[in-house]
């Protein structure tokens, strides 16, 4: 059993309510920090920590905090980033849901840090149950002392908010995001100035995702120290991985970063291994924007490793035979799963969230999802293959924000993997309009490894 | 109070000048002029905020500065990036400036209608210019391209949002030169479209001026449509007492006729200074007075390098020399060629200047006699 | 159109959690409230009288309510099926859904049945990617659907409407 930090009361009945909560030792972490460190002691503990932002870029979150500009007189935000929307990723609903005490005692101890005395939670707007109970929560812990004036005495002041979204993948886009926040469509800003500096109403900000302000928690109940010891290299800690797809445990797993990706997708303990007695295709292994791989170099890195669940092994071979731990939405494909159209729909997911600021994405998005829809329609050219390459290495690096790479990245590594697939759509016209969808028996059999 | 600022090295394309602190690279860029100043769309120096949105200005930074000479990974918006002291930028020197340049113009043109035949815009359109240079011929896009339903925003201005890039230039003028923004971006994604949503007209003073930022055709002036091609009419500086504006604009004549007035653009065709501040003009200079006594005609424009009527109007522009002229000792072209001296063919016996009136078949019958 | 007292003093709560001169940012969440309120969709009466409330202009409400994807501005049915369809759901099935409820209501994506009582919508991803095939009705997620879970909620929301005549 690997090591529980976020999730291990999980099953404790009643736990989403404050007195259940607290008397399994909630808000300890709330009365050490305000009794016993100063706001950069608790900065210091999460840098050496070496926890990475649990959103998706992975980025140091103590280096982070360490940026914010703390300008006399201007107001500084902590702002928690619940505007989940990258497909195969419902962690931090699933965190929300279950343990909202969690995620305001991390953002209580972040608020103290950064001195933030206003937060908010920006929340995608589907989740609307998800905002009563957070507000719920806010409440009690209001209630009892943990959220208002002077907590504990500490004259540290501290209250949160939750601001609900209205359905915009990009609004999880961390300036987009601020911008929603003020009463705006959500164009992400240029950068710099970065939010550090200029973020809410211009106010020096830090934008963070809520599973990293909930690894706050154990970070300073167990100390730095001792959580730095759980995984491998930089990655350290546990981590949330929503599991979903053909597998036989779809759900949302803790696991520290210690197993391989084999353990993981057939351990009884997490997947199950794969739904329907079929066989594992390919995965991608970080929600939809990392590069898809094929079963081989899914569990074994071209080197012939083991492949493991930490942000280093998963991104190991760079683009031409890795991936990455991105957001941990595992999604899995089974050898009956037809690559083309999981592609299809995600370029169409990525057409359908492109803000419209800037031309390369705006233009290449639905540019993509056209010739996708095409070949999977049995329309398609062998030139389209490559005209699709061509197009997403044209709008990767060159947009506003990362949804560029983002909606670039899965047909990249689609093309690259799985052309086989493509030229079989195109060679049999008739077979892909039978709108079979999903029976992908066309396809190279891929050798599995286990 | 502030302390005085300083000056950096900066240095694009082998060129390297001094520049102050917190200058844009691309504002670095055309100081020193020509090519090296990177094409831009959206951004435009009298917009604040503006920039940034069309990618047509990325550059290269190969070496960020003097104290960090790291590159920077990905392209850099020009418009958006601040110059540091000692950093190195490459523009038309990198293939990959270049190739992602070709990119965003190809996709810039995804959409557009190329209707430059029928476009009131032609000749003075900043999309042309741009796929002259940076485009390809022909499109690798075979789909239906995006239109839009018609909106009436009004008396004076033609919202043809078929041709839009969605630089946001107009809606910035709305923001900061008029006191009330009716129209802005609506929807989302590839489905983006100016609009006021309730097809109200926009009606303000300074509006018109959404029409001189508009790098393309979608927002044309409505008492100029289809009155004539830009590069028939001639331009004229101008100026009169306006009580709204500075009053100092561009007419554009057809004979003696004024068929349009627009601002004075620079060469960046963007709208010119006039005494330290953007020359926007008002919507009564632009619309209504459209009369050569309404103006004091100070003389010919300087017409920006962005336009095809440049060509011909470059002031102190060398043509080529005169060849014939210099070997006939002065006699004109035209006076030199007898039309019996060029071919058999043409040998009439009758003397076509006497004719009377229009000339016949008849007129040259072998038996038709000379008139008197 | 006008907010009830009650409503009214909601839309002044979401104001307060913001800093003085700062109330655009009550935007979003006001317009949910009036969608909710104003029979499940913006109507321009509608936007308009969010702008005259929070005191901007409404261009400015426009160009939030068509950006994003929860605002409807066109009407709806009474129940609106918004099943996903992207990567994960489809993997598990959303197709057969989409179809499904076809076959039963007779209504394709973006379609209201004759009676306004259904509308189907075809969304991109709504986070429940473990629980799929999805979809969200009202407040809720209907998760892991299958066609016996369709019948019954279809049944579900009938019975629902002969209760409220």
């Amino acid at each position: 059993m690997g090591r529980k930090l976020l999730l291990d009361k999980v099953q404790i009945e009643n736990i989403r309510f404050y007195d259940v909560y607290r008397r399994e030792g909630g808000y300890r972490s709330v009365e050490k920090v305000l009794k016993t460190m100063s706001p950069l002691d608790v900065v210091e503990e999460v840098k050496t920590s070496g926890l990475r932002g649990r959103g998706g870029a992975g980025f140091p979150t103590g280096l982070k905090w360490s940026f914010l500009a703390k300008p006399e007189g201007i107001p500084r935000y902590l702002i928690v980033n619940a505007d989940e929307s990258e497909p195969g990723t419902f962690k931090d609903r699933y965190l929300m849901e279950l343990l909202p005490h969690l995620l305001i005692e991390g953002m209580i101890v972040s608020a103290y840090a950064l001195g933030s005395n206003c937060s908010y939670i920006y929340i995608r707007g589907e989740y609307s149950w998800i905002v009563d109970i957070l507000e719920q929560a806010i409440a009690e812990a209001k209630n009892n002392g943990w959220l208002g004036k002077n907590i504990l005495g500490s004259g540290f002041d501290c209250e949160i908010y939750v601001q609900r979204g209205a359905g915009a993948y990009i609004c999880g886009e961390e300036t987009a995001l601020l911008e929603s926040l003020e009463g705006k469509r959500g164009n992400p800003r240029i950068k710099p100035p970065f939010p550090a500096v200029k973020g809410l109403w211009d106010c020096p900000t830090v934008v963070n995702n809520v599973e990293t302000i909930a690894a706050v928690v154990p970070i300073i109940n167990e100390g730095a120290e001792e959580y730095a010891k759980i995984g491998i290299g930089k990655s350290t800690g546990t981590k949330l991985i929503s599991a979903c797809g053909n597998i036989i445990n779809q759900g949302v797993f803790e696991i520290d970063m210690t197993i391989s990706v084999e353990e993981f997708i057939f351990s009884d303990e997490y997947c199950g291994g794969i739904a329907n007695n079929r066989k594992l295709k390919a995965c991608i292994p970080g929600g939809s924007s990392v590069p898809i791989l094929p079963a081989n170099l899914l569990l074994k890195t071209t080197k012939g490793n083991q492949r493991m669940m930490t942000y280093e092994s998963l991104a190991e071979g760079g683009f031409q035979s890795g991936s990455m731990m991105g957001s941990g939405g595992f999604i899995v494909l089974d050898d009956n799963q037809c690559v083309v159209k999981h592609t299809y729909t995600l370029a169409r997911f990525y057409r359908h969230e492109s803000c419209g600021q800037c031309s390369p994405c705006r233009e290449g998005t639905g540019w993509m999802e056209k010739i996708l829809h095409k070949i999977e329609n049995g329309k398609g050219k062998q030139s389209d293959i490559d005209l699709l390459w061509d197009i997403q290495r044209k709008i990767d690096g060159n947009t506003i924000c990362p949804f560029g790479e983002a909606a670039a990245w899965p047909v990249a590594a689609a093309i690259r993997h799985f052309r086989d697939e493509f030229e079989w759509h195109i060679d049999n016209p008739e077979l892909c309009l039978q709108k079979n969808y999903g029976i992908a028996n066309y396809a190279k059999p891929i050798e599995i490894l286990v | 109070m502030s302390a005085p600022k300083q000056i950096f090295k900066v240095t694009i394309d082998n060129i390297t000048i001094d520049v102050e602190q917190g200058t844009t690279v691309l504002q670095a860029a055309r100081k020193i002029g020509g090519d090296v100043a990177p094409p831009t769309m959206c951004y435009y120096s009298k917009l604040q905020g503006s920039g940034g949105k069309c990618r047509t200005c990325l550059v290269e930074i190969a070496e960020g500065s003097k104290a960090d000479p790291r590159p920077m990974p990905k392209l850099m918006a020009s418009c958006k990036t601040n110059v540091m002291d000692g950093m190195v930028v490459k523009n038309i020197t990198s293939q990959k400036v270049i190739d992602a340049r070709n990119g965003v113009v190809e996709f810039l043109l995804l959409n557009h209608p190329l209707d430059c035949p029928v476009c009131d815009q032609a000749g003075e359109c900043d999309l042309q210019d741009l796929s002259y240079n940076h485009g390809k011929d022909g499109t690798r896009y075979e789909f239906e391209r995006r239109t839009f339903e018609k909106e009436d925003i009004g008396p004076h201005i033609q919202l043809h949002m078929t041709r839009c890039i969605l630089c946001y230039r107009c809606t910035y003028v709305a923001d900061q030169l008029t006191n009330q923004r009716v129209h802005g971006i609506l929807d989302r994604g590839d489905h983006s479209e100016i609009s006021t949503y309730i097809s109200k007209a926009i009606d303000n003073d300074f509006s018109g001026n959404m029409i001189d930022v508009c790098p393309v055709g979608a927002l044309t002036d409505k008492t100029f449509r289809f009155k004539n091609r830009v590069w028939f009419t001639k331009s004229l500086n101008a100026h009169r007492n306006c009580d709204k504006c500075c009053g100092q604009v561009t007419l554009w004549q057809r004979g003696n006729e004024v068929l349009r007035v627009t601002a004075r653009k620079d060469e960046w065709n963007e709208v010119q200074n006039v005494d330290g501040k953007p020359g926007w003009i008002c919507n009564d200079c632009r619309f209504e007075k459209k009369k050569t006594s309404d103006w004091v005609i100070e003389g010919e424009t300087v017409i920006n390098r962005h336009s095809v009527m440049a060509q011909g109007k470059y002031p102190g522009l060398i043509k080529p020399k005169e060849t014939i002229a210099d070997v006939m000792s002065g006699r004109q072209p035209k006076l030199l060629m007898d039309i019996h001296d060029v071919s058999d063919v043409n040998e009439p016996h009758i003397d076509l200047s006497l004719i009377q009136g229009a000339a016949t078949s008849k007129t040259f019958d072998k038996d038709s006699k000379q008139p008197t | 159109m006008k907010f009830s007292e009650e409503k009214i003093k909601e839309v002044e709560k979401i104001i307060s959690h913001f800093p003085e001169g700062k109330h655009k940012s009550a935007l979003i969440p006001v317009l949910h409230l009036a969608q909710q309120e104003f029979g499940g969709w913006l109507s321009v009466d509608t936007m308009d009288y969010v702008a005259t409330l929070l005191r901007i202009e409404p261009i400015e409400v426009y160009e939030v309510a068509t950006f994003y994807s929860m605002y409807n501005l066109t009407p709806v049915g009474s129940y609106l099926f918004e099943v996903c369809h992207t990567g994960p759901c489809m993997l598990n099935g959303s197709d057969d859904i989409i179809k499904y409820i076809f076959e039963k209501l007779g209504i394709k994506p973006g379609e209201t049945t004759g009676d306004k009582l259904f509308t189907l919508k075809t969304v991109e991803c709504l986070g429940a990617c473990g629980y799929a095939p999805m979809m969200q009705l009202g407040k809720n997620y209907r998760e892991h659907l299958t066609k016996e879970k369709i019948d019954a909620i279809v049944e579900e929301c009938r019975n629902k409407i002969i209760a409220s005549n």
